[in-house]
């Protein structure tokens, strides 16, 4: 066989590995764009900004349902003695102390909260993201004489205390979510913000 | 020889037959797929389920393209436009109700279907592709109708999107990234809709399609199994075919109107007279609007999802509880290199196979019913040992199949003359 008629399998081998090696980052780079194209759009970030709660007709024992983000969030007010009596029943939680939980660092407290008498959370489930049923009843029919209040999901069965603990026994493993947020003033709150010295709050 | 059989009728044809098969195999096509396509002589009632099975996919199809012209994707626009096919579209009524049936259909027959391949073995060597295949046609069924389940925008949509897509939330680290990439929002909103809607009427179905085509060629490469579990390729008579075969057409073609006949029979009885089906088939809380606002109460999923629901909410950790369910349906993969058996048919096999089989199809239909019913007290301690039932039959499989008493297999099917 003459020289020049012999196939170097070698180099054979490496320009074939090396086209299909190109090739594959050339499929990379083209489903970016489709895969990116799931992503919040920009109109759903733009909605997805701060809003503001006024809190002057929100009385004690009372709550308010506020969508944020598609979230709703739950806002209630509660009584200095409520939130003495949160850390009886630490025993019976699954996270007492917030450690496996999502909050803002202000709210990792033994009353997870900015202010003790106003309870901020997102009422999804951290189970499966139904909507927690409000029971602040303590010691209510269905929930036992020992039941503190709180809220029990009609999904799954998980209950929470009125910090957004989750008790033990619940399917969910952590803590109701706290979403960020701050007071303008006393009877203002806002939501989506960790600090009212920011600009743009509606 | 079959092939030179065929070779020399298509040349003799003549006009456009041979005109066309010169360009397109019609004649060889036919002749291979069911003139000389042999199978078992002995199918039962469970093989009318395959065929059924087809039937119900192209009802899908044909009745899923009508409403698409009527139905109006958005999350202001989907539910106004489904009562509009239900109330003014001509017919639409009808549509919604052989669509939405359907797929409650569809879950029935390829239930059955699957229960007949565990009973007579047909996952087994040479079957594993065939029964792989079967099982991606069953995950993207189940994608399928959870898709289509989320279209007409009731409250029960909205929130089966809600704890379906948050089942993605469990996966560690990139799980909440994951879910909001899923929905294109916060929360589950227009752009999820939107997308759900693109995958269910093109993504999925043309998945599906192609699966049931390659599910149909490894058929044809293996042949049909057959209640006695016996390979009739081996034993071939003097003219080359299947001593216990028959051509598929006419002897199964006939066969199949007939089973086609009783299943649309029973099927127009339910669209007609009773097409909620007792909550079943739709539910009462998906005739309201989608509310992010108020969960309905109590929330369940659809009949057939129903067991691996109760799965999920018999672990009282979040994460474990995903991935059972996840395990649950991926054990069927498993099947075929779990059984050690050497025979194939429930015929031929011992007590242990029979029993962990009925206890499995206890489990299963026990599990449907718990995931149907609240998750409290005596239904999750019910729902743990059904649970416990299910799995026991895959896991245990290595070895209750090995130490199984199997009776020794006939050299031919069993047939009646």
């Amino acid at each position: 066989m003459a020289e020049q008629d012999a196939v170097d399998l070698d180099r054979r081998k490496f320009l074939t590995v090396a086209t299909a090696v190109t090739g594959a980052v050339g499929v990379v780079f083209a489903a970016t764009p489709f895969v990116a194209s799931w992503n919040p759009s920009e109109r759903a970030q733009a909605l997805g900004a701060p809003i503001t709660v006024d809190l002057s007709k929100l009385e004690l024992g009372m709550m308010l349902t506020y969508v944020w983000r598609k979230q709703p969030i739950y806002i209630f007010r509660r009584a200095p003695e409520t939130v003495a009596k949160l850390a009886a029943h630490d025993a019976h939680l699954k996270d007492p102390k917030s450690a496996e939980s999502e909050q803002p660092a202000y709210a990792v407290n033994e009353m997870r909260a900015r202010r003790a008498d106003v309870a901020v959370l997102v009422a999804t489930c951290t189970h499966l993201g139904c909507l927690p049923k409000q029971r602040f009843e303590p010691g209510d029919v269905a929930l036992g004489a020992d039941w503190p209040g709180g809220f029990l999901c009609p999904c799954h069965g998980s209950r929470f205390d009125l910090a957004g603990r989750v008790f033990n026994g619940s399917p969910a493993s952590v803590n109701l979510r706290i979403p960020p947020y701050s007071f303008q003033d006393d009877n203002t709150l806002i939501i989506g913000q960790d600090d009212t010295t920011t600009q743009g709050v509606a | 020889m079959a092939s030179n059989d065929a070779a020399s009728g298509v040349a003799q044809r003549v006009g456009f037959r041979a005109w066309l098969n010169k360009r397109l195999p019609v004649d060889k096509f036919v002749s291979e797929q069911l003139l000389e396509y042999y199978a078992p002589k002995n199918f039962n009632i469970w093989y009318f389920f395959g065929s059924l099975a087809l039937l119900v996919l192209v009802m899908q199809l044909v009745s899923g393209i009508f409403l698409t012209m009527f139905y109006k994707v958005g999350d202001t626009t989907a539910f106004d436009s489904v009562e509009f096919i239900m109330r003014e579209v001509r017919f639409g009524w009808l549509l919604r109700y052989l669509h939405t049936i359907g797929a409650s259909a569809f879950f029935i027959v390829v239930y059955l279907h699957m229960f007949r391949a565990l009973m007579y073995g047909s996952y087994k060597a040479p079957r594993e592709l065939l029964w792989l295949f079967g099982m991606f046609i069953y995950l993207a069924l189940m994608a399928e109708a959870f898709l289509g389940y989320v279209l007409p925008w009731g409250n029960m949509s909205y929130w089966a999107a809600q704890v379906i897509i948050n089942l993605f939330s469990t996966i560690p680290a990139i799980g909440p990234g994951l879910v909001e990439w899923i929905r294109g929002d916060y929360g589950v909103a227009d752009a999820t809709l939107n997308r759900f809607f693109s995958l269910h009427v093109v993504a999925i179905p043309l998945v599906l399609l192609l699966l049931v085509v390659l599910h149909l060629v490894a058929l044809r490469q293996t042949g049909s199994n057959n209640p006695d579990g016996i390979e009739i390729k081996e034993n071939l008579g003097p003219d080359g075919k299947p001593i216990d075969g028959i051509p598929f057409h006419p002897y199964y073609t006939v066969k199949d109107v007939v089973g086609v006949g009783f299943f649309l029979t029973l099927f127009a009885v339910v669209v007609f007279f009773v097409p909620t089906f007792g909550n079943l088939f739709m539910e009462e809380a998906n005739f309201e609007p989608a509310n992010p606002l108020s969960t309905p109460d109590p929330i369940a999923p659809s009949w057939y999802f129903t067991p691996y629901y109760a799965i999920l909410r018999a672990v009282p950790n979040q994460r474990i509880g995903a991935l059972l369910l996840l395990l649950a349906v991926l054990a069927f993969f498993f099947l075929p290199w779990l059984d050690r058996s050497p025979v194939k048919s429930i015929r031929y096999r011992g007590w242990w196979f029979k029993f962990f089989l009925a206890e499995f199809a206890v489990s299963f239909l026990a599990l449907m019913y718990l995931g149907l019913k609240p998750a409290t007290g005596a239904y999750v301690t019910a729902a743990r040992v059904f649970a416990v039932g299910y799995f026991s039959f895959f896991v245990l499989m290595p070895w209750y199949t090995r130490w199984d008493r199997v009776k020794q297999v006939p050299k031919r099917v069993t047939f009646h003359d």
